[in-house]
C-alpha cells in the first residue's frame, strides 16, 4: 500500500500554490501504490472524475481497485452532508485486492465533502480543497461553525488551497457558457490537477471528452480547456514540491479492460447463454445496486439477450421462470428487498425443478435499509427464506472480476441440476472495479444442455400411470417429467416438442410421473430428493483451497465480496511473521466436499463478515466448528487494518 | 404457426383429455368451459404441443391438469407473468392463461393490467364466479354489493371491479364476454380469441354451485336472459329483448335503452364496431350492469360477445423488431466481441 509514500519529513500545511510553490525544490518520487478519493456534491461529477482517473491509471499499466460511494438521494440539497458523493481509486505497481484503507490524497469540492471524508485521510496526506465553496452558507450546510481552513484543524495534512470554481470559470471564459454550465467543468479542472500530481497522461480523458460531447463542440472545448487548465495550474504554480510516479504493475500478459462486478456479471450471463446456445431472458425491476445488470443486458440484444423490465419484483421472477419453462435461460436480478418479494416464486422453481438464476446484489438491510451501501446479510435469507424445506444452490463471487466466472457458473449449475441458483454479489464488488484479462473463448467452461426430445419411458401411459401402476406399463411410450438422471436432475422438455406434453405446478409431485400427489410417504421422499439433488452439486464444484500457512493454528474464513480485504490482511499478517491460513467460500450451498476436513485441521477459526455472523452461524450449525466472528454492519467494506487487528488478537 | 409443410393433425375434442381425474364440484360451470375449450382447440387444427395453458391458484387454475397440452399451474395471481416469460422464450406457442376473479383481479390485478397493456400475445380466460371457491366461500373483488359471505356478514360493501372495464382501461386489444351455459357462444368466442394476435381477455360468467349459486341466473335462465343480455355482433345494430324490439342508442355521450318503432328506428341505434381503434364505446358498454340497472325503468342489458378486437403490434413483435434492428446495425453478436470494451490495453 502507500504508507511508504510520505517522504516529506514534516507535513506542510497551507501551501498556497499561487505564492509559495516555487520556494521548494521540485522532486519526483516513485511510490508503489497510492489511494486517492474525489469527494464533492452529488452534482459535482466526482464519479466521473474518479472513473476517468481509474481508466487512465489502468491504461498506464497499474493494477487498480475502485470504490464508488454515493448517497441514495440522486440530488440531495446541494452542499449538504447527505449529498456527498465520493469515488476512491487505489492504483499500484504491484498486485492489489482492495480499494485501499487510508487515503494518500483527498480532493474535496465543498465543506460537506471535507467533513465526511477527512477521517479517512492519513496523517500527512495531501488535501486539495476547492476554496471557492467555503462561504458562510456552505459552512453552515456542513455544520461547521468556523471554517476548517482557518482554525488550524487541518495542520496534520498537506493542504493545497485552490479556488477551483474561479479558475475553472476563467479557463472556459472564451466558450460562451452560462455560469452554471461553466461550473459543471469544475470536476475536469480538479482532475487535471490530480493528473499533474501523479504525472498521468491526459489523453484518455481528452479522447473521452471529444466522444462524449461530439454533438456539442463548445462543451468539448470547455471541458478540454478546464482539464488542461487544471494540469497546467499544477505545473505552473508547482502546487506541491513533489510529484508522484506509480510504475506499471507486473501482471500476466494479455489484453485487459477495467470492469465492475455488475459489468462482469452481464458478460458472464450473456457468455454462458451463448455457449449454451440459448436465449437469455432477464426479468428485473429496477433496484439499487442491481439495476446496472438490467441496463447492461438491455444493450446486448444482438447477442440473443431479451431483457424485460417488469411491473414489479414478482413479475420479474415470473417472467424468468416462465422463460425457463419455455426453454430459455431465465434469470431475475434484484437486491434484498426484491428477494423478499420473490420468495414464493423461487419455491415454485424449487418444486417444478426448473433452471433459474436469482441475482442478488446485496445492500444494507433490513427493509429499504441502506440502498447504496454494501452488506453481506442476505446469506441466511437465501438459505432459508421460503416456506417448507426448500433447498436452493447458493454461490457468491469474491471480486469484481470473479463476477464473470460465477455468473457463468450460476447458469451451469441451474441448467445441469434443474434448480434455482442464488448468485450473491454485493454493492461493494458490483460497483467496484479492477482490471480484467479478457478470456479466451476457447478456454471458457462448456455449458452443455440436453433438452428432452423423446419419450423417456416405454411403458406407463393410460389411466394407471397416475399411480405408476405396473399394469399400465407397456402401453406406449410416454414422457415422465420427473424421471431423474444419476445426479437426480429431471429432464427439461421444451413446450413445442411433440409427444412430451406434460403439466407441472407447485403442488407436490409424485416422483417420476410428476402427477399431483398428496401421499405422506411421497412428500417425504420428494423432500429428501430435492435436498439430495442440491447436495449432489458438491460433486461438480472445486474443493476449498487453503492458502497461507498450512500449519497455522488460525484459519480465516470468508465468503463473497470480502475476499480482497481478508486476503490483504492475511498477506500482511504473514509478512509480519504471524502464522495464518485462509479459505474463501464461493460456493455456500452446497459447501465444497472438503469443508469439514478443512475446518477440523485448525484450532481457531475467524470468520469476518459484513453481517452479524451468518456464515459463522452456518459453520457452527453444520460442522460444530469453533468459529468466531468479526462482524461489521456499517454499510462499508472492511478496512484491511480491522481484519489484521482481529487476526493478531486471535493468534496471540 | 401453421407455416410448415407437414400436414396438420385432425384432432377431436377428446384428444385434449388427460388421464387426470377432474376434481371440480358436481355442477360447476368449469366443466362446461373445459368441454368448450376442447371443442374450440380441436377446430383450430393446431398440434397439441404448440399449445400451453398457464394458470394461477384457485378452482379455475386446475384447468391445465385437464388439458393434454403443455401446462403450468403456477402461483396465486402471477400466471400472466409466467405466460409472458413463456412467450418471450418460445414465440411459436399459443399460450392461454386461466384465472379467476380472485386470482386475476385481486392478488394478480397488477400483472393482468400490465400484460394487457404490453399486448403480450396471450389469451386470458377469467372464470368469473364472483366468489372465492377454493378457500370455501369468501367474497371476491368481483362480488356484487351486498354479497353475503363468510367474510362479508351482512353483505359486502366494497365496490366490485368490472373486469371488462378494467381490461379496456388497460388497453387490451381483444375483449370479450361469454357465459358458461351458452356453449356455442363460448366456442365461437374462444375461436376468435385464438385467432387474435395480441392480448385477448375473455370474461366467462361461471356459476359456483356451492358458494354463489344462481348469481348469473338473469343471464342463463331462458325465460329472462333475452331481456338481460345484449349479444354483440360486429357491424350489426345493438338490438336485444325477447321480441328483438329493444336497442341501444347514444344520446349525446350517454347510452340509453330505446324501443324500436316507438322511440326510434333501427338506423338510429348504435352499430357495434369491434374494430374501432377508440375504445370509448366499448368502455361504455362495459359499464352496463344488471345488478345496478335492473330496477331502472329501462334497464340496460349486459353485453356479451366481442367488445373490442383491434390489431396492434405485440410486445414480442416489437422486441423482435428491436433485436432485428440491432443485428442489422452491428451484426449478430459473437462471443468474442462481447468482451471488448472501448478502452482495452495489452500487457506483453
Amino acid at each position: 500500500m502507500s504508507s511508504e509514500q510520505g517522504s516529506l519529513a514534516t507535513p506542510v500545511a497551507g501551501i498556497n500554490g499561487s505564492t509559495n510553490g516555487h520556494a521548494h525544490k521540485h522532486v519526483r518520487e516513485t511510490v508503489d501504490a497510492v489511494t486517492i478519493r474525489f469527494a464533492g456534491d452529488s452534482g459535482d461529477g466526482m464519479q466521473l472524475a474518479g472513473t476517468q482517473f481509474t481508466n487512465t491509471s489502468a491504461l498506464a499499466g497499474n493494477d487498480i481497485a475502485t470504490f464508488p460511494d454515493f448517497p441514495a438521494e440522486i440530488r440531495a440539497p446541494a452542499g449538504t452532508l447527505a449529498g456527498v458523493s465520493g469515488f476512491q481509486v487505489h492504483f499500484s505497481a504491484s498486485d492489489i485486492h482492495t480499494p485501499g484503507d487510508d487515503l494518500d490524497a483527498l480532493i474535496v469540492m465543498n465543506p460537506a465533502a471535507l467533513k465526511t471524508n477527512l477521517k479517512d485521510l492519513r496523517s500527512g496526506g495531501i488535501l486539495i480543497v476547492n476554496t471557492d465553496n467555503f462561504g458562510v452558507s456552505d459552512l453552515d450546510k456542513a455544520r461547521y461553525k468556523i471554517s476548517p481552513l482557518e482554525d488550524n484543524s487541518l495542520n496534520g495534512y498537506r493542504v493545497v488551497r485552490v479556488p477551483v470554481a474561479k479558475l475553472t470559470r476563467l479557463s472556459v471564459a472564451d466558450f460562451k457558457l452560462s455560469p452554471k454550465e461553466a461550473d459543471r467543468c469544475k470536476n475536469f479542472f480538479a482532475l487535471g490537477l490530480v493528473y499533474w500530481l501523479y504525472e498521468r497522461s491526459m489523453d484518455v480523458t481528452l479522447k473521452w471528452i471529444r466522444e462524449k460531447f461530439a454533438k456539442n463542440p463548445q462543451y468539448v472545448n470547455a471541458n478540454t480547456a478546464a482539464l488542461k487548465a487544471g494540469y497546467n495550474y499544477g505545473e505552473t504554480v508547482e502546487l506541491l514540491p513533489v510529484q508522484y510516479q506509480v510504475a506499471k504493475a507486473k501482471i500476466s500478459p494479455g489484453t485487459y479492460r477495467k470492469i465492475t462486478g455488475n459489468e462482469a456479471a452481464v458478460l458472464g450471463l450473456a457468455a454462458a447463454a451463448q455457449l449454451a446456445n440459448k436465449t437469455l431472458v432477464y426479468g428485473s425491476y429496477p433496484i439499487t445496486p442491481a439495476s446496472g445488470i438490467l441496463e447492461g443486458l438491455a444493450e446486448l440484444r444482438r447477442y440473443g439477450v431479451k431483457t424485460f423490465q417488469a411491473e414489479d419484483e414478482i413479475a420479474a421472477i415470473g417472467v424468468a421462470i416462465g422463460a425457463s419453462y419455455g426453454g430459455a435461460i431465465g434469470i431475475t436480478g434484484t437486491s434484498g428487498p426484491g428477494v423478499c418479494l420473490k420468495s414464493e416464486a423461487i419455491n415454485l422453481a424449487v418444486m417444478t425443478e426448473l433452471p433459474l438464476v436469482i441475482v442478488n446484489v446485496q445492500r444494507g438491510g433490513p427493509s429499504t435499509g441502506l440502498p447504496t451501501k454494501t452488506e453481506q446479510s442476505d446469506l441466511l435469507q437465501a438459505m432459508f427464506g421460503r416456506n417448507g424445506d426448500s433447498p436452493v444452490a447458493i454461490i457468491a463471487p469474491q471480486s469484481p472480476v470473479d463476477c464473470f466466472d460465477m455468473a457463468m457458473e450460476a447458469i451451469r449449475i441451474a441448467t445441469q441440476f434443474m434448480c434455482p441458483v442464488f448468485y450473491l454479489s454485493d454493492g461493494y464488488i458490483a460497483n467496484g472495479s479492477e482490471p480484467w484479462k479478457l478470456p479466451e473463448v476457447a478456454k471458457l467452461p462448456k455449458i452443455e444442455i440436453k433438452n428432452a426430445t423423446e419419450p423417456n419411458s416405454a411403458g406407463w401411459s393410460g389411466p394407471g400411470h397416475e399411480n405408476g401402476d405396473e399394469e399400465s406399463k407397456g402401453k406406449g411410450a410416454t414422457f415422465l417429467p420427473y424421471k431423474r438422471d444419476e445426479l437426480l436432475a429431471r429432464p427439461w422438455a421444451i413446450p413445442g416438442t411433440p409427444g412430451l406434453e406434460h403439466r407441472i405446478g407447485g403442488i407436490e409431485k409424485q416422483d417420476v410421473t410428476g402427477n399431483i400427489n398428496y401421499e405422506p410417504a411421497n412428500h417425504e421422499h420428494m423432500t429428501h430428493t430435492r435436498a439430495k439433488k442440491i447436495e449432489n452439486i458438491a460433486l461438480t464444484i472445486p474443493d476449498l483451497e487453503v492458502t497461507g500457512d498450512q500449519d497455522a493454528d488460525l484459519l480465516v474464513v470468508g465468503w463473497g465480496g470480502t475476499y480482497g480485504s481478508i486476503t490483504t490482511a492475511v498477506e500482511r499478517s504473514r509478512k509480519r511473521g504471524l502464522k495464518v491460513a485462509q479459505v474463501h467460500f464461493r460456493y455456500l450451498n452446497p459447501m465444497p466436499k472438503n469443508t469439514e476436513a478443512v475446518l477440523k485441521r485448525f484450532k481457531k477459526i475467524l470468520v469476518p463478515e459484513l453481517n452479524s455472523g451468518q456464515l459463522n452461524w452456518l459453520l457452527r450449525a453444520k460442522y460444530l466448528a469453533p468459529a468466531e466472528g468479526l462482524n461489521k454492519v456499517q454499510g462499508k467494506p472492511f478496512l484491511v487494518s480491522e481484519i489484521e487487528a482481529a487476526i493478531e488478537k486471535m493468534v496471540k | 404457426m401453421a407455416a410448415t409443410s407437414t400436414p396438420l393433425p385432425t384432432l377431436k375434442p377428446d384428444d385434449f383429455k388427460t388421464d387426470q381425474e377432474v376434481r371440480w364440484c358436481p355442477g360447476c360451470g368449469d366443466y362446461s368451459i373445459l368441454a368448450q375449450m376442447k371443442k374450440a382447440l380441436a377446430s383450430l387444427g393446431m398440434p397439441r404441443e404448440k399449445i400451453a395453458f398457464v394458470s394461477g391458484i384457485g378452482c379455475s387454475s386446475r384447468f391445465p391438469y385437464y388439458m393434454n397440452t403443455y401446462g403450468f399451474h403456477t402461483i396465486h395471481g402471477r400466471a400472466p407473468t409466467f405466460a409472458t416469460g413463456l412467450r418471450l422464450a418460445n414465440p411459436d406457442l399459443q399460450v392461454w392463461v386461466v384465472t379467476g376473479d380472485g386470482d386475476g383481479l385481486s392478488i394478480g390485478g397488477n400483472h393482468l393490467v400490465h400484460a394487457l397493456r404490453r399486448n403480450i400475445d396471450i389469451k386470458v380466460l377469467l372464470f368469473n364466479n364472483e366468489i372465492y371457491g377454493l378457500t370455501k366461500g369468501q367474497y371476491s373483488p368481483a362480488s356484487r354489493l351486498g354479497t353475503s359471505s363468510k367474510t362479508s356478514p351482512g353483505g359486502s360493501f366494497e365496490t366490485p371491479v368490472k373486469p371488462l372495464s378494467l381490461a379496456l382501461a388497460a388497453e387490451a386489444t381483444f375483449v370479450a364476454r361469454t357465459i358458461d351455459l351458452d356453449v356455442q357462444h363460448m366456442v365461437t368466442t374462444f375461436q376468435k380469441a385464438a385467432a387474435h394476435k395480441g392480448s385477448a381477455f375473455v370474461e366467462i360468467y361461471q356459476n359456483c354451485k356451492i358458494f354463489n349459486d344462481g348469481v348469473f341466473e338473469y343471464a342463463t335462465d331462458k325465460s329472462v336472459k333475452s331481456d338481460n343480455l345484449l349479444y354483440l355482433e360486429h357491424g350489426k345494430p345493438m338490438i336485444f329483448g325477447k321480441d328483438k324490439n329493444k336497442g341501444i342508442r347514444l344520446n349525446g355521450v350517454k347510452p340509453e335503452v330505446v324501443e324500436i318503432g316507438k322511440d326510434c328506428q333501427i338506423d338510429d341505434l348504435l352499430t357495434h364496431d369491434e374494430s374501432n381503434e377508440d375504445a370509448t364505446l366499448a368502455y361504455l358498454l362495459s359499464r352496463f350492469a344488471h345488478d345496478t340497472d335492473k330496477d331502472a325503468v329501462k334497464p340496460f342489458p349486459e353485453p356479451v360477445g366481442v367488445y373490442r378486437n383491434v390489431r396492434k403490434p405485440t410486445y414480442e413483435e416489437l422486441l423482435d423488431g428491436r433485436i432485428g434492428d440491432a443485428i442489422a446495425k452491428k451484426g449478430k453478436g459473437k462471443i468474442e466481441d462481447l468482451f471488448k470494451a472501448e478502452d482495452v490495453w495489452t500487457v506483453s
